[in-house]
């Protein structure tokens, strides 16, 4: 009987997958980079005892698989990471306060355990900017960009790329950004003169960076900590923080709702927010700002210091319906404006 | 007849009395739950007389069935078989839907729970099965053969539980009503129809098209080309005297075996506004440095290059199967050789060159990684569906509308290709001997494809030596200075005290290879018994039956994924942040090649060869083993090849599926892609295309060639 012995198969790999999943230890979903992701939990096993396993997946995927898991979580602790899905995840109980002591940390990271009555808490803070490519910059004989206003200079027709901000988190912080600072109105119109510069609208977030790092385009908005790790890589990059002022994410950590492994989870959000863990992010590369005032940054990150922060307000830009509105509109004034250029 | 519905019955009497019926902590292996039947393992009687009342019900089923058997012969013993197998299932079902994990369905059995079934609900449920099956054949159906309607029944279960049951999620969520209102068909029509989805602006030039029609131009381009190029490939290999064929054939399946994104990082790096072929032409010719290369066109030629060997494959038995005595008779009746090509052999090709085309649209269709690179502002459905689902507002609704569309437009297809073939006979391998020698192309003919198809593998050649090139330099592009550091993070080994994998790879790569080598026998098998009931065996529903084989395939990964999640996150089956999910979204994904290719090759296997088998009192499943199998060499073959590598290189279907215990080796590359380090992903992707070329050699190896008993000779030129 062939079927007889396929299905016998088919139950042995059943069987032996389901009873290796069993084994008792902290999952972990990681939305860093991968070698951080790697690192943390290698010294989480090494410090704790605890065993961790890790898997690497971007929040929009995090979120959708958190989403579709609920009431019986396969995961325990989602780490790293813009806010804002956090922030939903909260909103919506897919989160669990974790009850860990927050009042060592920076005033943004504790500000968005308050916001969120201790479900997600800030690990790490990016600032938006730009990044143009030199070598292409000086071929096309154009002058390098300072201010967001720049973006909308005839002279960059076709040379800017940005992210879609209804895939990307990356461009929907952009756009909360120049809503906070020029005002709802004066922003679409800014918008949509950028967007006629601009030759595409990537779906990813950090894409634009590397396109321009290679050249693709010349002109790209995005987090500075991944401008940095381009630039440093070697790419004929600049880096530049917008005059007119700049907005930020913020990095966050979360226990998911309805863990079987709280105590550990518990452990982890502990151990990520600890001075000693964050440090170690400069080994592979991390420069993003951490949210423990002492632990170490790189030389060449951006310092929250010397660049012009907006006042990020978290709890109307991260809200469904401002977001909702905000999107309706960009896909209606602004969508149609760019990406004519082939 | 009684003699199978006997042993089904002690097989499924015995896991239901022995068996542990949850899922056991630990594993069926480990063989915990033979001490004593501990708390979680206890077989379905114990649970039934202590507390779980409910596992009485799917015993009922076989208890009829012992029943019939002591008491009646016959077409009497044959419905009672049927009616108690049905019954036992739906039971079974019944109590596992009612009676989940965390709750219970109906507020009448509030508070009741159970964990997700395990080896002995699954062997009961076999069991049940295979009595409704052998009682359907003692009612006649199916020509009378227990072997035929229990792989009908097998085949149908496993497609529902794993197809349709997954899918009936998501789909269900296209008529969802704004702000939980329940679920309409208010809102479905209008956005079906809506026209961001099927505008067709861009042809009339006012601007976008919608991502269904730019969908439906792209599938049907890359599916025009990819056979075109893949019937070229395969006359060179059978009907001309090339003489690098070998050499061909491994650039021809490189591409599938490449893993996503990788194809579109060296098309960026050539043709992109800073590629190299894009300056040096600027430089040479003055030529204006363009972003052609992101949109319609760059994703074409990347699914070209990825797709094509898929063709291949499926064109490649078809070609070599069509009878040579057919191309001599031809001749000898005065046809010249081009009139023979294009009368007598091109016509006995089309069930190939339908079935590579259904293929190539498919794939188009729900190819994610090469628009999600090279697109641009060129929006397909995959693609869109993909940020419906991850996007910043996400839109669960929209995601299965899209999919709809997409599966829509699958079905089209799908009837498009029956009409075409029609109802006409396309064997030609037959038990007569048949010694004639293949016709040869006419000169045009042969130097069309060496013109199509040669430069065409040089390209390819290029592409995969700057892949390899690019795994052993610093930073692709701009640092060329000559380094082995990519490989050593990826695939380090420390050997002291032992051997240590210490690379950060390792975990993922050997995690892909192991799921990817269960997967693949069982796909194949799963799809080609498929593949032998749908051209050998008639019974009602077949071409339901055939469509349904399609689904997995034509629904974007993320859909999967998703669905996947949804459905068996919780009892009654629960499989999420385990290996075997893997292993099943790969069978039921990848399966469909294996119906095409052997629905192709087997067409042209004349019946007379499995009548003969039968007349001399072979059963069917012997027929199917030692005359049909024998002749489906290059099927089996394409069949393991396709779903052993496509587990390696898939990428959106696993996404969601990807646990932090069974990471795989693409959501791994594409992790690094996103960071930005090139480096490790080409050194990974290019070790990946190493161990997969391998593979297939020694599978080639392993399974050889058939033997039709011809010489295999080519007319002289």
């Amino acid at each position: 009987m062939k079927l007889s012995s396929i299905s016998a198969i088919a139950l042995s790999t059943a069987l032996v997958a389901a009873g290796a999943a069993q084994a008792q230890s902290l999952n972990v979903v990681c939305s860093n980079e991968q070698s951080w992701c790697d690192l943390m939990a290698q010294n989480f096993k090494i410090d704790t005892g605890i065993d961790v396993a890790m898997v690497r997946k971007s929040t929009g995927e995090v979120l959708a698989q958190v989403r579709a898991e609920a009431g019986n979580p396969k995961v325990d602790v989602w780490w790293g990471g813009t806010g804002d899905p956090h922030l939903i995840a909260a909103n919506e109980g897919l989160s669990t306060p974790s009850g860990v002591d927050t009042s060592g940390l920076l005033g943004w990271a504790q500000n968005m355990a308050d916001m969120s009555e201790g479900r997600a808490i800030g690990v790490h803070v990016g600032l938006l900017g730009m990044l143009y490519n030199t070598e292409v910059l000086a071929e096309k004989g154009l002058p390098a960009p300072a201010c967001w206003r720049d973006l909308a200079k005839p002279d960059y027709k076709g040379e800017v790329t940005v992210s879609n901000p209804q895939s990307s988190g990356t461009a929907y912080t952009q756009l909360a950004t120049l809503v906070q600072l020029f005002g709802e109105d004066e922003a679409f119109a800014l918008l949509a003169d950028i967007g006629s510069n601009v030759n595409q609208h990537t779906k990813s977030g950090s894409a634009p960076g590397k396109m321009a790092a290679r050249g693709e385009t010349t002109i790209a908005v995005g987090f500075m900590h991944d401008m940095v790790n381009l630039k440093k890589q070697g790419f004929p990059v600049e880096i530049v923080s917008p005059c007119e002022g700049t907005g930020y994410e913020v990095g966050a950590v979360s226990v998911i709702n309805g863990t079987p492994h709280m105590e550990a989870a518990k452990a982890w959000v502990e151990y990520v927010i600890s001075p000693d863990a964050q440090s170690r992010g400069l080994e592979v590369g991390v420069f993003n700002i951490p949210s423990h005032p002492a632990s170490a940054t790189d030389p060449d990150a951006p310092d929250m210091t010397s660049v012009k922060l907006i006042d990020y307000d978290f709890a109307t830009y991260g809200a469904s319906e401002t977001r909702e509105r905000l999107l309706a509109r960009w896909e209606g004034e602004v969508k149609s404006k760019g990406g004519n250029f082939e | 007849m009684q003699r199978t519905a006997k042993l089904w019955l002690l097989i499924g009497l015995a896991a239901y009395a022995v068996l542990p019926w949850y899922m056991v902590p630990g594993g069926f292996w480990s063989f915990g739950w033979l001490q004593a039947w501990s708390a979680d393992a206890r077989p379905a009687l114990v649970w039934a007389l202590g507390g779980h009342a409910w596992l009485l019900a799917p015993v009922i089923g076989l208890l009829g069935a012992a029943l019939a058997l002591a008491t009646t012969r016959g077409l009497a013993l044959a419905r009672a078989l049927v009616v108690s197998g049905a019954l036992g299932l739906l039971l079974m079902a019944g109590q596992g839907l009612a009676i989940l994990g965390n709750r219970a369905r109906f507020e009448a059995l509030d508070g009741l729970t159970q964990p997700g079934m395990g080896a002995g609900a699954l062997l009961v449920a076999a069991a049940l099965l295979f009595i409704l099956t052998t009682g359907i054949s003692g009612l006649g159906r199916g020509r009378g053969d227990v072997f035929i309607t229990g792989m009908v029944g097998a085949i149908v279960a496993l497609v529902g539980v794993f197809v349709f049951y997954p899918m009936s999620f998501i789909l269900i969520r296209a008529f969802e009503l704004r702000g939980g209102a329940g679920l309409g068909v208010s809102e479905f029509l209008p956005r079906f129809l809506a026209p961001d989805i099927w505008s067709i602006a861009c042809l009339l030039g006012t601007g976008y098209c919608g991502a269904a029609m730019n969908s439906l131009l792209l599938g049907l381009a890359t599916a025009t080309g990819t056979t075109i190029m893949g019937l070229a490939f395969a006359l060179i290999f059978t009907r001309t005297a090339f003489p690098a064929k070998r050499f061909l054939r491994v650039l021809t399946i490189l591409p599938i075996i490449t893993p996503p994104f990788v194809i579109g990082l060296v098309l960026i790096l050539l043709f992109g506004r800073s590629g190299t072929i894009t300056e040096f032409f600027s430089d040479a010719f003055g030529w204006e440095k363009t972003r052609w290369l992101y949109g319609f066109w760059g994703v074409w030629l990347a699914q070209m290059l990825s797709f094509t060997p898929i063709a291949f494959l499926v064109l490649i038995g078809v070609v070599e199967g069509v009878n040579p005595s057919v191309e001599e008779a031809s001749q000898t009746l005065d046809a010249n050789r081009w009139q023979t090509f294009r009368f007598v052999s091109l016509p006995l090709m089309r069930p190939g060159l339908a079935n590579a085309f259904l293929l190539g649209f498919i794939e188009s269709l729900a190819d994610f990684g090469n628009p999600l690179v090279l697109g641009g502002n060129f929006n397909v459905l995959s693609t869109e569906i993909y940020f419906a689902i991850v996007g910043t507002v996400a839109d669960p609704a929209k995601a299965a509308i899209l999919s709809l569309t997409l599966l829509s437009m699958t079905l089209g297809a799908f009837l498009a290709q029956r009409t075409w073939l029609g109802k006409k006979n396309y064997a030609t391998v037959t038990g007569k001997g048949d010694s004639g020698q293949h016709a040869g192309l006419n000169p045009a003919l042969r130097w069309a494809c060496y013109a199509l198809a040669l430069p065409w593998a040089l390209f390819t050649m290029v592409l995969y030596a700057l892949i390899m090139f690019g795994s052993f330099v610093k930073l692709w592009g701009y640092d060329h200075t000559l380094t082995l550091e990519h490989y050593r993070r990826a695939f380090g080994i420390v050997v002291r005290n032992g051997v240590h994998l210490t690379g950060s790879a390792w975990d993922s790569f050997l995690t892909t290879l192991t799921i990817a080598a269960i997967a693949a026998p069982l796909t194949a098998a799963v799809g080609l018994a498929t593949a032998y009931l749908l051209v050998r065996q008639k019974f009602a529903g077949k071409d339901a039956f055939e469509f349904s084989t399609m689904l997995s395939f034509a629904i974007p990964g993320t859909v999967i994924g998703v669905a996947y999640v949804m459905a068996f996150n919780f009892p009654p089956i629960e499989l999420t942040g385990t290996g075997l999910i893997l292993i099943i979204v790969f069978i039921f994904r990848n399966m469909p090649v294996g119906v095409r290719g052997g629905i192709a090759a087997m067409s042209q296997l004349d019946r007379s060869l499995d009548e003969a088998s039968v007349t001399l009192g072979a059963s069917s499943a012997t027929t199917l083993r030692r005359v049909i199998l024998p002749l489906m060499g290059p099927a089996i073959l394409a069949a393991l090849t396709y779903s052993f590598v496509r587990a390696i290189t898939s990428v959106s279907a696993v996404i969601f599926l990807v646990s932090a215990r069974y990471n795989m080796a693409t959501s791994f590359i594409v992790g690094r892609v996103e960071n930005g380090e090139f480096g490790i992903a080409i050194a990974y992707a290019a070790v990946l295309i190493v161990t997969m070329l391998l593979a297939i050699l020694a599978l080639q190896l392993l399974i050889g060639r058939r033997k039709l008993r011809r010489a295999d000779r080519l007319q002289a030129t």
